[in-house]
């Protein structure tokens, strides 16, 4: 790495304490790069992998990589703490100016320790820390914003992030999320309920700086050929234009969009859902992460009537993308747009995970048919296929009741089935709610083995739907998962969006890490890729994680695929063979020297 | 000839174009950038792009007690860094915030008027307009 890069220097902050430090960790920097490759080794550091994930013992390391700042959509930072959701490896990637902001502030790394005696935030401005009271932010009534008050309290407006959690982070839901710029979340896996667990409300981070670079003249060639693939290839189209609800359609037509908990195809109206119709009613706004041209983030406006006040009206914002629209639309057999933006407002309210949410009432909706729960239970709400009304009370209840089921809801679905039964149409994996994705075995086997249990691990319903035009052999699809799955440790130690990643290919990614001052090569990036990934799933074994002991729903295998059904014994070998895999990666990098 | 924002109501706010300034100006990253994005109170309400109009008779250069700033021939100035002391005084004086500071050198970043913001924008928020004589 570049020795004047600020990269290396991490800042640690102790909540307990009310102290902060800088430390200069180019041993790690020079040798992880950044992103996941840093934070995990941050992670063993610093969270024991044996503590309750809800204890001041837990840390959060949220980081960034050497591209961040340099080139384009090198936009993402990386958080890692130890999960409340599935007890092992938490890890989420959020973008908004995060990654930006932190680049900017100057440091490669945050370390936060501790828990704060009294509910508090973190105002880091460059080499400045402030540790502010939070006691009047904390418990504020859902929809009503700590960072609009924030804002107006601290500098660095334009440039700075304002992570911060809403009322269910508070309330410890163990699949809560954490909000940045209003409409970017970590997701999955339940930081909110870390940041809660420590009295943390937000964290704002603010600066501006340049970098060096080991030579300017090819900075702004490979910058300039960057540039000309992102804005002039169709690689990025398709977040570019409708962005990810372009696939709701696709992913429809082939049978891999769920419906009501994976009990149907049938879903009438599903173009009432589509991307195209969300574009054309409601789309108002696009907006970008910083420094990404493309502008994914679409914002729909819904405009209400003051029902007391006549002529009043009240427009609010809401941020749409496929993963929302199948968690909280097709999945709960909600097929009007209006609704679903409904449900996603109320998610974003109150700072739960969107896919989580969803899974976990479709789960309950079916529970009820079933008998398994009754109104008694649901303090008298009736869950049905689209009834977005009484999802929407379901979900305050989730974080506002004191009612033992509701209490449950908020442990997520793994809790959930261990108690009250329904395990065969619990749509989990690794502990963790499924993404939206019913496309065959590998994107099954890639939620149970991905190290983090989410689809963007390893990208196993890409090629379950490259496996429909080339067949290939279940040896060559586990190989391929881990193939995958190993690349993205590079990119997430960069860190890059995967939206990208198709322009940041190997070639590319050398030539920039080039710029940034690292000497690699082909054969010493994929050593690297093998290393982090080992790290990583070494702390998920060692805080609980058993790879032979993993639930599979009966559900996956009773509904039809585009391929038709999926075979029992074929999930089987092909569970077994990628597990097989890491075990033999693991037990290669355990006889490595040490790096 | 100047740049001017010909519809913000388009800008995503990546920062493409402070990136472009920055390298314009042999840099990179944003300290080296004399343009402002700033959302107009939260991001759904859209952002404001403040970059420098080369205004005709501009208050920074006037400010300026050194005579760092020489008046640019049809608009907007140029920087005579041997001149400058660094007291800041034309960052104060320009009410778009469209100068910069480089605190490593403790000088002002000026626009340069060479359309790279223009150029990279994929929105086409911004123009490169010639002043009428």
């Amino acid at each position: 790495m570049n020795p004047k890069d600020p990269l290396k220097r991490v800042l640690y902050i102790d909540l307990t304490k009310r102290k902060y430090w800088i430390e200069e960790r180019e041993d790690l920097f020079s040798k992880y790069l950044g992103g996941v490759g840093v934070g995990i080794k941050l992670l063993e550091e610093n969270c024991p992998p044996d503590i309750d994930p809800l204890s001041p013992e837990n840390s959060i390391i949220l980081a960034i990589g050497p591209l961040n700042g340099l080139f384009p959509l090198a936009s993402k930072t990386v958080a890692l703490f130890k999960s409340p959701h599935t007890g092992n490896l938490g890890e989420s990637h959020a973008g908004g100016r995060s990654g930006l902001a932190l680049r900017m502030a100057g440091y490669g790394a945050i370390v936060v320790k501790g828990k704060s005696e009294r509910p508090c935030y973190v105002a880091i401005h460059s080499n400045k820390v402030f540790f502010r009271d939070a006691t009047t932010l904390w418990g504020l009534k859902a929809g009503v914003s700590a960072a609009r008050l924030i804002r107006a309290k601290e500098p660095g407006a334009g440039l700075r992030t304002i992570i911060r959690i809403g009322p269910a982070g508070e309330k410890l839901i163990t699949y809560s999320s954490v909000t940045l710029e209003t409409y970017r979340h970590f997701g999955r896996l339940g930081l909110g309920a870390v940041f809660g667990s420590k009295n943390l409300k937000a964290i704002v981070i603010s600066g501006q700086r340049d970098f060096p670079v080991s030579d300017f003249k090819t900075y702004k060639e490979v910058y300039t050929e960057l540039m000309e693939e992102i804005t002039g290839s169709p690689k990025m189209k398709k977040y570019h234009e409708l962005g990810t609800p372009a696939n709701v359609l696709p992913l429809s037509l082939v049978k891999g969009l769920p419906i009501k908990n994976l009990t149907t195809h049938e879903f009438e109206k599903v173009e009432e859902i589509s991307g195209e119709a969300f574009a054309e009613k409601y789309l108002a706004r696009r907006v970008a992460c910083t420094h990404c041209p493309v502008a994914c983030i679409h914002l729909a406006a819904i405009r209400e009537p003051y029902e007391d006040e006549p002529y009043f009206y009240k427009t609010t914002y809401v941020s749409y993308d496929y993963e929302l629209i199948y968690a909280l639309g097709s999945m709960l057999g909600i097929s009007d747009s209006y609704k679903v933006l409904k449900l996603i407002q109320t998610v974003e309210d109150y700072g739960l995970d969107a896919i989580s949410t969803g899974v976990i009432l479709a789960w309950c909706t079916e529970a009820f048919e079933k008998g398994l729960i009754k109104e008694t239970q649901t303090e008298g709400l009736v869950p049905r296929w689209g009834e977005a009304e009484v999802y929407i009370e379901m979900i305050k209840k989730i974080v506002e009741s004191p009612k033992e089921f509701y209490q449950d809801l908020g442990k997520g679905l793994h809790f959930v089935v261990e108690k009250y039964g329904g395990e065969d149409f619990a749509l989990i994996f690794g502990k963790n709610e499924m993404a939206g994705y019913h496309t065959g075995v590998a994107g099954y086997v890639g939620f149970l083995l991905g190290a983090r249990h989410s689809h963007l691990d390893n990208a196993g319903y890409s090629l379950d739907q490259a496996c429909w035009k080339n067949n290939l052999t279940l040896e060559e699809m586990a190989e391929r998962l881990l193939k995958e799955e190993l690349w993205r440790q590079i990119l997430s130690s960069l860190v890059i969006c995967f939206f990208a990643r198709e322009i940041y290919r190997l070639d590319k990614v050398l030539k920039c890490l080039s710029v940034a001052g690292y000497d690699l090569n082909e054969e010493k990036i994929w050593a690297l890729a093998e290393r982090i990934y080992a790290h990583k799933y070494n702390f998920k074994m060692k805080s609980g994680f058993d790879m032979e002991n993993l639930k599979v729903p009966k559900r996956i295998f009773e509904l039809s695929t585009f391929t038709g059904e999926i075979k029992p014994e074929n999930l089987e070998v092909l569970l077994k063979l990628l597990k097989e895999k890491i075990k033999n990666l693991l037990e290669a990098q355990a006889r490595e020297p040490l790096l | 000839m100047a740049v001017f924002v010909k519809d913000s109501d388009k800008c995503v706010g990546c920062l493409l174009c402070m990136f472009a300034c920055a390298r314009a100006h042999r840099a990179v990253g944003l300290e080296s950038s004399c343009i402002q994005v700033r959302s107009q109170g939260g991001i759904s309400r859209g952002f404001s792009v403040f970059v420098c109009r080369g205004c005709e008779d501009p208050p920074c250069a006037r400010a300026c007690p050194e005579e760092a700033l020489l008046e640019r021939k049809g608009g907007g100035v140029v920087l005579r860094s041997d001149k400058c002391t660094g007291c800041g005084y034309c960052v104060r004086a320009c009410i778009l915030d469209a100068i910069g500071w480089k605190a490593e050198v403790n000088k002002p970043v000026v626009c340069i008027q060479c359309a790279e913001c223009v150029k990279i924008c994929p929105y086409q928020v911004l123009e490169f307009e010639k002043h009428e004589p």
